[in-house]
């Protein structure tokens, strides 16, 4: 039998979608998929090793957006972010009930080996190069390479 | 031939089979695992997805409440 595939374009960098991103993934790998996430644009600040506000980025414009963007410890929240406080809040709520934070689903992805690939397009545009993504990102595709891996599958865009 | 307990009655979907998963990949041929968990969706796709990458089941027992234990063998 050919392995299921499951494929999921991940665009936001918001709190709760890079939730479901990272619960689907880790979901589908966890019975037997084979899982491909694509991060791009603000997806990105998912990846990135330097999880708080840094300067990262080629020139003085792309530095700022790197340290408005952050990682994934500042991700906001799509809603009710209060400025900063919306994921705090999320994360004790998680916490108390037993569910996986985000922190740990990217680490439950990384032990189930989940592929890992970052937009080349994005990352020219932003100044981020592979080396300021963590070590578990595979590599840097484009939408021709990203079509085919995700073949014969499951595609999903968050 | 070792056996290790893991314990997912207070998880949820879906580090209840993730984390089933990343034990059963540590197995080595021979090797049990009985997985504590709770009714409903964990009792029914546990089991069911590790008949299903090739891991034998042996059985699945009543504990107490609503806690059931499954014993996976590699």
């Amino acid at each position: 039998m050919e392995q299921k595939k499951l494929s999921i374009i991940a665009f936001s960098g918001d709190f709760d979608k890079l939730t479901a991103v990272f619960t689907l993934g880790t979901g589908a790998a966890a019975v037997g998929y084979e899982v491909n996430i694509f991060f791009t644009f603000w997806g990105l600040d998912a990846i990135k090793q330097k999880q708080g506000r840094s300067l990262t980025g080629g020139n003085w414009l792309t530095k700022i957006f790197g340290f408005m963007m952050g990682g994934l410890k500042v991700t906001p929240t799509s809603r009710f972010n209060f400025f900063g406080a919306g994921p705090k809040i999320f994360r004790y709520l998680m916490r108390k009930n037993n569910v996986a934070t985000l922190e740990e689903l990217v680490e439950a992805a990384k032990a189930l080996g989940i592929n890992l690939y970052a937009c080349e397009m994005a990352m020219h545009v932003l100044g981020l190069k592979k080396e300021d993504f963590i070590p578990e990102v595979k590599e840097v595709l484009g939408v021709a390479s990203f079509l085919n891996l995700s073949e014969g599958g499951q595609t999903l865009f968050i | 031939m070792a056996t290790k307990v893991l314990d997912i009655t207070k998880e949820h979907c879906p580090m209840t089979f993730v984390k089933t998963k990343i034990e059963l990949s540590k197995l080595q041929p021979g090797d049990i695992l009985e997985v504590l968990l709770a009714e409903g969706e964990p009792l029914d796709n546990v089991p069911r997805n590790a008949n299903e990458q090739g891991y034998n089941v042996l059985s699945v027992e009543h504990v107490e409440g609503t806690t059931h234990k499954i014993t996976i063998k590699r």
